[in-house]
Formats: C-alpha cells, sequence, structure tokens
C-alpha cells in the first residue's frame, strides 16, 4: 500500500534508486575493473513484453546514456543492419553471436546484452501506467566474463498524482515529448537513467569522461 | 489545460536538469529521434531527409565546436551507402575512424565493402 502510493508521487526512477540504494549492496566491480570497456556493442534487446514496437523503441534511446558515461557505441541501426545481413534476422539470434566473433570482426571489447521485461501502457480507472523494464548484462567479448549486470525500470503515469512538481520532474527526466502511440518509447530514457546511473549498481565510467579511474 | 502546460514546460525542465548538472560530452542533435523514426514508421524518413537533417546537426555542432557522439558518422556514412554515393560514405566511416579509434575494425570492414564490386 505504502509502496504503491510511492510510486504513483516520485515516479519508478526514485523507487529504483531507494531501493538499490538502501536494500541491496554495491555492485562488485572487480571484474569490470580488471577488463574495463572502451568499447561497448550494444544489441537489439530481447522482448519479453506484449508489444513488438519494444525492440525498436529501446535501441534508439541506449547510445546518448551510455556514451555520455564516456563509452564508444557502435552506431546501433548500422550493427543491426550488419548482424541481419550476415543471418541474424531477430534479437534473438544476434543474442546468440559468438563473442569471439564480435571481437574479431567488429572490434567490440563488451557486448551489451537487454532484456525488455515489460514495454507499454497499462490503463486504470482514472490513470494510465506506462512502464519499460529491463535488465541488461556487458560482457567482455575476449574472455566471455560477465563484467556487470543490472536492472532499470521507468514509470510515467497520466492523470496526474496530484503532486505538480514531482510530475513535472518525472516527466522531464523521461523527455517523453513524443507520447503518441508509442508512450513506452518515451519512458525509455528514464529506464535507462536507474539502470545505467543508479549509484553503486550503473556503469562505471568510460575512458571518454572527465570522471574515468576517478570512482573509488 | 494541465496537460498543455506540461508538455510546454517540459523542455525548460529538460534543458534546467540536464543543461546544469553537468555538460554533455556530445551534441546529439537528431541522430537517436531519426533511428528512431527509421524503425517506427520508415515511409516517413527516407535516407535523402535523414542524410539532411544529419547533415545540418552536423554543421551546427562544428559551428559551436562541439562533438558528435560515436556512431554519429558511421550512421550517416552508411546513409550515403544506401543512397549509392560511395564517396560521401568512405569520407563518413573515415570520420568516425578518425574520432573514434575504437570504431577502425568495423569502419575498416564497412570500407572493404565499400570497395567490393
Amino acid at each position: 500500500m505504502n509502496a504503491r502510493v510511492l510510486i504513483h508521487t516520485t515516479g519508478g526512477m526514485v523507487v529504483a534508486l531507494l531501493l538499490a540504494g538502501c536494500a541491496t549492496k554495491p555492485y562488485d566491480y572487480t571484474n569490470y575493473r580488471a577488463h574495463p570497456p572502451r568499447s561497448i556493442l550494444v544489441l537489439p534487446p530481447l522482448n519479453e513484453s506484449t508489444d513488438m514496437k519494444g525492440t525498436y523503441g529501446y535501441l534508439s534511446t541506449v547510445t546518448r546514456p551510455i556514451a555520455e558515461l564516456g563509452y564508444y557505441v557502435f552506431p546501433v541501426a548500422v550493427i543491426d543492419q550488419f548482424l541481419k545481413e550476415n543471418g541474424m534476422p531477430t534479437a534473438g539470434e544476434m543474442h546468440q553471436v559468438p563473442l569471439n566473433k564480435v571481437a574479431e570482426i567488429i572490434g567490440a571489447d563488451a557486448v551489451l546484452f537487454v532484456t525488455l521485461q515489460q514495454y507499454g501502457t497499462k490503463y486504470q480507472v482514472i490513470n494510465s501506467a506506462t512502464i519499460v523494464r529491463v535488465r541488461a548484462r556487458l560482457v567482455d567479448t575476449r574472455t566471455g566474463i560477465l563484467l556487470w549486470e543490472g536492472e532499470g525500470m521507468g514509470q510515467q503515469n497520466s492523470g496526474g498524482t496530484g503532486n505538480i512538481l514531482g510530475d513535472l520532474i518525472a516527466a522531464a527526466i523521461t523527455q517523453a515529448i513524443n507520447s503518441g502511440t508509442d508512450a513506452a518509447h518515451g519512458v525509455c530514457p528514464m529506464a535507462n537513467y536507474s539502470l545505467f546511473y543508479t549509484k553503486d549498481h550503473g556503469l562505471l565510467y568510460g575512458p571518454y569522461s572527465p570522471e574515468y579511474g576517478k570512482e573509488k | 489545460m494541465s496537460q498543455v502546460s506540461r508538455w510546454v514546460w517540459l523542455p525548460v525542465l529538460v534543458i534546467l536538469l540536464t543543461g546544469c548538472a553537468s555538460p554533455t560530452l556530445y551534441t546529439w542533435g537528431h541522430y537517436e529521434d531519426l533511428i528512431y523514426a527509421s524503425y517506427a514508421a520508415p515511409g516517413s524518413v527516407s535516407p535523402e531527409m535523414q542524410v539532411g537533417k544529419l547533415e545540418e546537426d552536423y554543421q551546427k555542432a562544428r559551428a559551436a565546436n562541439k562533438r558528435m557522439p560515436p556512431g554519429f558518422h558511421a550512421h550517416l556514412g552508411y546513409l550515403y551507402f544506401q543512397l549509392g554515393k560511395s564517396d560521401q560514405a568512405r569520407q563518413e566511416f573515415e570520420t568516425e575512424k578518425a574520432e573514434f579509434p575504437e570504431s577502425a575494425v568495423f569502419m575498416d570492414r564497412l570500407l572493404a565493402n565499400l570497395n567490393r564490386p
């Protein structure tokens, strides 16, 4: 009951931060630090949601947060096309790609495997809630070692919560300027923020960031 | 009404939140929006139109002495390739490689494909 009120007033990201910050231990970055990637290949996500638009609605939002952390991110649409032309027509097949081939043919240090657990809008009596839930695994292409894994969630409620400032901030973070038919696309930045930027649980800074290597 | 005012304020808040907190590393322009559009409504964004938008983004960024994000020039090169403009495609792949040496293996592969008859 309290949790539900909290979700409605502050948005999923804050809840995710609270949960991640208080309830669980910091992520163990030992492997990540031992094999720090410069470049990350993000594959189109596996889509466990019922919305077919999820795969590409999400894929087109993932470059920015990772690049702004300081990594080279391969051009997602070019990679998608390249893999399709090389016998991998679906995200499912792409996720089976041999890691040594990714290193050899594309030169990526690490691959990010994303799974969309939820993507879409639930309509309730008065409000509707658009939710994107993702989990991701970052794997070193040369050793196959898991460098990092995490989960993220973004939620936007329409109908208003009564908390105008909370609504505005949540809405701004989602950057959900183009709602329309694919509102979940606009919520992806929020899900990505909680996935990649949550302190002690997100990705570390990459080599193009001025913060690179300064983390404890 | 409240819906309208929310959308009006949104860009302002986005600028405040993202602009003040920390400067971004790159100028993003239409890069991700066009990727989304090309999948969500392919008919609405021809490669010509996408090239036009991206070149415009690039000119603006250059004038402001800002960097384009990783993948931008590779993506632009790929669009030129789709339009049959191999010289421009080659130039963009080379730019990507020069800007981001991490892309060299992949760019060399795309360049080799361009040179194939």
